[in-house]
């Protein structure tokens, strides 16, 4: 109900909302949880489990039960706290996990079944017959509990990421926040102040509080205006600190946007990366329930929500309201609601000696041992200090239990808070983060006048350490009341079900069940029961739920200790972490210089890395690819074909020691290498295994360009730079990656020489570009390189020009090589054309295999060391039985071949104790006009003629096979010399 | 986390590639024999405490850095360029 008069909502402006269908109205300032209160409206949810009725318990981001859907379509975010959603005009709320409404929801009947549900039930209930489990009973189960459901359509919202940094970082704008961020800011601190809640003040807003000369509320007000004002401060408002991480570094999920009717293009969320010299968490506390039979049901509150909703919303929760409360803070409930004329018809304390001073009637020593109401309390009875029961008419039943600070963020780098018997709290101990001060309520210090004193003195603290003067300065006043609680966690010898776990339905009982099944410690408590396992993550179970633990089994709270607390803090969308980073803008695209006429040639357009490349250019008569890659392997093996391989790494190495660093790195020699000659190199890693491989050019006597492969062209370049600077210094090399400086192509076929002297002003011949050779040349007046080296076994050359220039070339060379019969070919029929020649990729060198077993055994050079020559000829990578590469061809010449399938012999069974190697590549090849492969065969060199059977289990295949030479094209390499 | 390149400053983690122990600035010399490689490439200490530890600042100055990483705190102690490392100036 709202009062006539009160609170910090905007009475002028009114604001339409709908839930579950029915419109209501509230006020700007008004969260959903504050306003459907304002509407009378109790029931806001069903529990997890049993289907329970659930109305809002808290005021926070804590809420365990009012969990709604906001919005619609695939906008629909689930389990959204009504306390944390602001309203605005038209926005649409559901209820969750009801049907067919939320008054009425069959599967309450769950409820009335719960003494088959306790926990752990589905490792004991649902056990025969074994095959149900994943066919019946689990989907029964999932179907059954839940809370929201996802729209299952792409999310439309945007999420960003950001930076920042500062000097002081403050987190939690209540008393203890706000003075400490006063202090840092006034000495100069460069501060960021991040608050959860859309309004800062904290507790400010929902007590009656005096500051100095001033309410608490205007104090605050000309704090956070001060602050504001000042522009060596940043004060993020709707930002939720999720965590604490090594070296100062903070994540905080900043609410951007959806709070607003209109969004006008801005981010939905935004999720922060803070990192800060010092920090200071003062983030308060949450208070506790205290478990007692029926203390789920809508209308059962916590008493500082109670507060909340009254000081901060105009907002009393109900008409006859009942305290519960074994602390002095229930008693602030009691009064405040009183002066705000609203019905107190008890306050029980369950302290028996506790004087109270309100005009109500008081139970001391009395405990609340039932609830009534089906959908809404109607009713509590209360055991008597003095024996007998009194029924008491109540709509809402505020409960205090004591309060829990909030340590979380403090513990988030592994440390364990301690527990302090005096004012019944789990603290936070000292440097647990390192950089990080605790201050406030959130260190255990309740009172206003320790809030500030503890924020201050934080701040101090942070400037002294960054070197900054501070002068003294006096705080304001403030009350100072001392703790008074008495620890009292649930109320025994009365029957029924306690709740301590309100969204996940675990109950005192679930807790005995796991001691008496000896699921003792809190780990295994909370594993066993789901106890602090919904999605407030134990913010209102997980201290009261251990307490009870230890009382069952006579350790002290300090000695069974908490579970351990991780980020996030709060539940934070998975979409908020990803950002921008989804669909196409998940990682970088990386074109090459010819990418545009790729794509006007309508090439399919492949993936490598985070390259683009071109897999085959399909004419309009071609209706499947293999189609258009055995025109373009005809072109090669034909006429002349090109091929845009700037793709593949280019390392440029320049110094004296060049040459020699060359022969450390990569497995044979390359120092003997002439200028203006081109050699194959193999790269091993120091385990032995092949790296990569590539070739290298020696274009001065210092100067080398080396090629990679694509996938490993940043690989290699670290391994370079590691072997550079950590394990030879002393060598006077230097080296850069130039891959995206230089555009290349390759021309291959018969006609490549004539393509290539029609473009260059030099003679190319057999004399100025043998095979293996290389030189500058001139390309229309452009400086460029040839390579006269060859992936397909074809006469061929790779040229190079600026990378500016490589559109202009790639269109130029495919025009003059169609005019020859000719044209551009993709990754298709290089892979083809490499297959029948027999050269490897890394589908052979995937980190398994060595030299010898590639049959590259003289790749490694016995007249000097290199990474991995010691362990490449360690007995286990030279002994017979390894797999070694093989050619492969199908006994019938029609019969298709599948990369990935296992060898085995002839007339036994395929398994993995007959296995004889695998597959690596296939492909049809064009020019035998029959499939071919390259695969690993166990001791396969000495197998040339062998039949073997590829099995393919997957598939269902089998071929039978015949052992060939890797090379299945001209493997004299007349060609490649011609 | 964050690491203070002595080139670049304090950058985030992101920027950084772990390698491993910095055990692998001590290569043995070619003819070492193929224990010593052994122990080169596989034989790990596992401290619960400081550990020098080899990473590349790839997306910055791409310098190799010895870091002294305690393993239990993740607190970072030292950070050195593994070139300096290598000629005894640190």
């Amino acid at each position: 109900m709202r009062l006539p008069v009160g609170g910090m909502v905007d009475r002028d402006k009114a604001v339409s909302f709908r839930f579950d269908g029915r419109v209501f109205s509230g006020f700007q300032g008004d969260t959903l949880a504050s306003a459907l209160l304002a509407n009378d409206v109790r029931l806001m949810g069903r529990s997890f489990k049993y289907h329970r009725p659930r109305g809002v318990l808290t005021a926070g981001s804590e809420e365990p039960n009012a969990l709604v859907g906001v919005g619609e379509g695939a906008r629909h975010l689930p389990n959204t706290r009504a306390t944390m959603q602001e309203i605005y005009d038209g926005l649409v709320a559901v209820s969750q996990n009801r049907w067919p409404s939320l008054k009425f929801d069959a599967m309450a009947v769950n409820d009335a079944l719960s003494p088959f549900l306790s926990a752990g039930f589905y490792y004991k209930t649902f056990m025969w017959p074994r095959s149900f489990w994943e066919r019946v009973y689990e989907p029964l189960i999932r179907r059954a509990a839940g809370l929201g459901r996802l729209s299952g359509l792409p999310d439309p919202e945007v999420y960003d990421k950001a930076w920042a940094f500062c000097d002081v970082f403050v987190i939690g704008a209540g008393p203890a926040g706000l003075s400490a961020a006063l202090t840092a800011a006034r000495w100069g601190a460069k501060v960021i102040l991040a608050e959860e809640d859309f309004t800062v003040g904290g507790r400010l807003n929902g007590e009656i509080l005096e500051i100095g000369d001033q309410s608490g509320l205007d104090w605050g007000k000309s704090a956070i205006a001060e602050l504001e004002a000042m522009p060596n401060v940043r004060v993020m408002r709707r930002t939720c600190v999720t965590g604490a991480y090594d070296g100062g570094s903070y994540g905080a999920l900043q609410r951007v946007s959806d709070h607003l009717a209109d969004r006008a293009g801005r981010p939905d969320q935004t999720f922060w990366r803070i990192v800060a010299k010092r920090a200071i968490l003062a983030g308060g506390s949450h208070e506790r329930m205290i478990a007692f039979p029926g203390n789920d049901r809508p209308g059962v509150m916590l008493a500082g929500a109670v507060r909340t909703y009254l000081h901060r919303f105009g907002v009393a929760a109900g008409s006859k309201v009942a305290v519960f409360t074994n602390n002095d803070d229930g008693h602030k409930t009691a009064r405040d609601l009183r002066a705000a004329g609203v019905r107190v018809t008890a306050l029980i304390d369950t302290r028996p000696d506790v004087v109270v001073n309100i005009d109500c009637p008081v139970y001391a020593g009395g405990q609340v041992i039932s609830t009534s109401g089906r959908l809404g309390l109607t009713a509590i009875s209360v055991r008597k200090a003095e024996g007998g029961i009194a029924r008491i008419d109540c709509d809402c039943l505020a409960v205090s239990g004591g309060w829990n600070p909030a340590v979380h963020l403090a513990c988030h780098m592994n440390g364990k808070p301690v527990w302090r018997e005096d004012i019944a709290a789990f603290m936070p101990v000292a440097g647990m983060v390192p950089g990080m001060q605790v201050a406030g309520a959130a260190n255990g210090a309740f009172s206003t006048h320790a809030a500030l004193a503890e924020g201050e003195a934080a701040a101090r603290a942070a400037l002294e350490f960054l070197g900054r003067k501070v002068a003294k300065s006096e705080l304001p006043k403030a009350e100072d009341a001392p703790v008074a609680v008495q620890a009292f966690w649930q109320v025994k010898g009365a029957r029924g079900r306690a709740w301590l776990d309100f969204q996940n339905d675990v109950t005192t009982k679930d807790l005995e069940l796991a001691h008496r099944e000896n699921f003792r410690s809190v780990e295994h408590m909370k594993r066993y029961t789901t106890l602090g396992m919904s999605t407030d993550q134990g913010k209102i179970a997980n201290v009261t739920g251990l307490a009870v633990m230890a009382e069952l089994t006579g350790r002290t709270i300090a000695e069974t200790g908490t579970t351990t607390y991780r980020p996030p803090y709060t539940s934070t969308q998975i979409g908020a972490f990803a950002g921008r980073a989804v669909g196409k803008d998940f990682a970088p695209e990386r074109f090459t210089p010819a990418h545009g006429f790729a794509v006007e040639r309508n090439a399919l357009m492949l993936e490598a890395g985070l390259w683009y490349r071109a897999a085959y250019f399909p004419r309009v008569n071609e209706a499947h690819w293999r189609e258009s890659c055995d025109r373009e392997v005809g072109f090669v093996r034909n006429a002349v074909g090109v091929c845009d391989v700037t793709t593949l790494g280019k390392i440029d190495l320049q110094g004296p020691d060049a040459a020699e660093f060359l022969d450390r790195v990569y497995s044979n020699m390359f120092s003997t290498l002439k200028v203006g000659r081109v050699r194959y190199g193999l790269m091993l890693r120091e385990d032995g295994f092949v790296m990569d491989d590539g070739t290298s050019a020696r274009l001065g006597e210092n100067h080398f360009l080396m090629t990679t492969t694509t996938a490993a062209a940043g690989p290699v370049m670290s391994h370079l730079e590691f072997c550079a600077q950590c394990l030879w210094p002393e060598l006077d090399v230097q080296f850069i990656s130039v891959t995206e400086q230089w555009a290349q192509f390759s021309i291959a076929g018969p006609k490549a020489r004539d393509l290539v002297q029609g473009i260059c002003r030099e003679v190319i011949s057999n004399v100025t570009f043998p095979y293996m050779g290389c030189g500058k040349v001139s390309v229309g007046g452009v400086a460029g390189r040839l390579f006269r080296i060859s992936f397909s076994g074809e006469h061929a050359y790779e040229i190079a020009v600026p990378a500016r220039y490589g559109d202009a070339l790639m269109r130029e060379l495919v025009t003059r090589a169609e005019a020859m019969g000719g044209g551009a070919y993709g990754l298709e029929a290089l892979n083809v054309l490499r297959i029948e020649k027999g050269h490897i990729t890394h589908a052979e060198i995937h980190g398994r295999t060595t030299a010898v077993d590639c049959g590259l055994a003289k790749m490694v050079s016995d007249k000097k060391d290199c990474i991995g020559k010691a362990m490449s000829s360690r007995v286990a990578m030279v002994e017979p039985g390894r797999d070694q590469l093989v050619g492969l061809k199908p006994v019938a010449s029609n019969a298709r071949l599948h990369a990935g399938a296992h060898f085995a012999g002839e007339g036994v069974v395929a398994n993995r104790l007959n296995d004889q190697g695998y597959m690596t590549s296939v492909c049809y090849s064009p020019t035998l006009g029959q499939m071919i492969g390259l695969g690993f065969v166990k001791d396969g060199h000495l197998r040339m003629g062998q039949r073997i059977r590829a099995c393919d289990p997957l598939r269902g295949i089998e071929t039978l096979c015949e052992i060939t030479p890797v090379c299945f094209i001209d493997p004299e390499g007349e060609r490649v010399r011609g | 986390m964050r690491l203070t390149c002595p080139q670049c400053g304090e950058r985030d983690r992101r920027e950084f590639t772990y390698l491993g122990a910095a055990k692998l600035l001590d290569r043995p010399k070619g003819d070492a024999g193929q224990a010593a490689f052994h122990d080169y490439v596989h034989i790990r200490d596992n401290p619960a405490g400081p550990l020098r530890e080899l990473w590349q600042h790839e997306f910055g100055c791409r310098a190799w850095l010895v870091v002294t990483r305690n393993t239990v705190t993740h607190e970072i102690s030292a950070v050195a360029l593994a070139q300096d490392v290598k000629a005894g100036k640190k």
